[in-house]
């Protein structure tokens, strides 16, 4: 099981609640998770499904590799996933 | 008499006042979003709110209770990659991308289209609704010209719409003008467009492309509702004038202090009339003596009034963006944004003016309903 958490700045414009979902890559994770909130996918991906420019994942404390396809393999056990903003810009 | 509401878009939220209500600005929705555009169409009497949350990327609001509550509707998203089409790579050698960046232009369909809009966007794409914005279709004939590819971003990083025109008569008949990439033209409601605009000049560029009409960097173009043949716009090399609905343009010479600016209004009845803020030139962004003015003309743009009855100066640096200028459809009610987040409006076409406010948020974009 996955546990997902979402910036807290998320939370004025969408509904992000922390969640616990199954699935081997963070793509498949977050599917899930948009599955049930369909707004939150735009607030985090772009339409082309590449994580915006400035938002962060981190899987288990290490930031997410792929960008673009969030193919990163999710650990068989208790794994949690931050969805942050970059501390990009001033 | 209607009421004149006036809807203004910052960088800080959206703010709402109206001439019956002494110009008082009332409470801000979304406060602390930046607010790229908002229009209030004409005919179904929604409010549509274009924002731009930075990390979390470009949202789309709409109120149908006259703005007591907003949903969030879908934004307009581009199409999957192709990934058998070589990337979009500008002059510059920036690749423009395929995703939404902002939403730079509202605008409603013709007067019998209850529920069509339009909207122009960063990077280039120009997208459709026919269900009051419940979805949206990016125009793929425009998209998908191989002539868009020369266009290229002028003070935004990648090209963008900003300036779209409905033919009063006619709802097929669209025009829209990109920075930097000129002015395009449908005929059959964008199914197919032609890069219309001889006359224009872009000194800035090489003498072999200045004239292109494809690369043309249009700040701001508009047309007269009552006289559509009319237009004008100014451009980043001067104020232009056309009488053929845009497919030719005489650059009018001589306008003082400065023929350099953004915004362009002309008068809903009186096509010789139009309104412009000028700033110094393109590299000095800021009023010429540091005096805000506005230029009018009256007849067609052979003399200017300069007016600065109720503006500040001279240290007064505020900066008029291309859509923080309007009028309204009487022609007398104009009100102007500054970056600086000074409001004025004028109830005497422009000859003075009131301060409504000196301490907005940044004003990007402000319209009467």
């Amino acid at each position: 099981m996955v546990t997902v958490n979402f910036t807290p700045n998320l939370r004025r414009h969408v509904n992000c609640p922390t969640t616990q979902v199954e699935g081997e890559t963070v793509a498949e994770v977050l599917d899930k998770v948009f599955e049930a909130e369909p707004l939150l996918r735009g607030y985090v991906l772009d339409e082309q499904g590449i994580l915006r420019k400035h938002m962060i994942i981190f899987l288990n404390g290490t930031a997410l590799k792929d960008r673009k396809r969030l193919s990163d393999p999710v650990p068989n056990t208790d794994s949690e996933i931050f969805v942050m903003q970059a501390l990009s810009g001033g | 008499m209607a009421e004149t509401k006036l809807r203004i878009a910052t960088r800080k939220g959206l703010f709402h006042t109206s001439r019956e209500n002494g110009w008082e600005l009332g409470a801000a929705d979304f406060l602390g979003d930046n607010c790229s555009a908002v229009l209030h169409h004409p005919v179904s009497g929604a409010i549509f709110v274009a924002l731009d949350h930075g990390h979390f990327g470009v949202k789309l609001h709409r109120s149908r209770d006259g703005g007591k509550s907003y949903e969030e509707i879908p934004a307009p998203a581009y199409p999957p990659t192709d990934v058998n089409t070589e990337p979009w790579v500008d002059i510059m050698g920036r690749t423009i991308p395929d995703s939404l960046q902002l939403i730079w232009s509202l605008e409603a369909g013709h007067a019998d289209q209850d529920e069509r809009l339009w909207a122009g966007t960063i990077p280039g794409g120009l997208f459709r609704s026919d269900d009051g914005g419940d979805s949206w279709q990016l125009v793929e004939s425009l998209w998908n010209d191989p002539l868009r590819r020369k266009w290229f971003g002028g003070g935004m990083d990648f090209p963008g719409i900003h300036s779209i025109l409905v033919h009063p008569d006619n709802p097929e008949d669209i025009v829209i003008a990109v920075s930097c990439g000129g002015i395009w033209h449908s005929t059959d409601d964008g199914a197919s467009w032609s890069n219309i605009g001889e006359g224009m000049n872009a000194p800035y560029t090489p003498p072999e492309i200045a004239s292109d009409p494809g690369i043309q960097d249009v700040h701001r173009l508009v047309r007269c509702p009552s006289t559509p043949e009319r237009m004008w716009l100014q451009h980043h090399a001067g104020i232009y004038r056309s009488d053929n609905a845009g497919f030719n343009w005489q650059i009018i010479n001589d306008v003082q202090p400065s023929s350099f600016g953004f915004a362009a209004v002309v008068h809903p009845q009186q096509p010789d009339t139009a309104w412009f803020v000028p700033e110094i030139k393109d590299e000095h962004r800021i009023p010429a003596d540091g005096k805000v003015v506005v230029n009018r003309t009256d007849d067609g743009g052979a003399t200017f009034n300069t007016l600065d009855q109720g503006l500040p100066g001279p240290n007064a640096y505020d900066l008029v963006f291309r859509h923080a200028l309007d009028v309204d459809q009487s022609g007398d009610v104009l009100a102007m944004g500054s970056t600086t987040g000074s409001l004025w409006v004028s109830e005497d076409g422009g000859k003075s003016w009131e301060t409504i406010s000196n301490h907005l948020p940044p004003i990007y974009a402000l319209r009467f309903d």
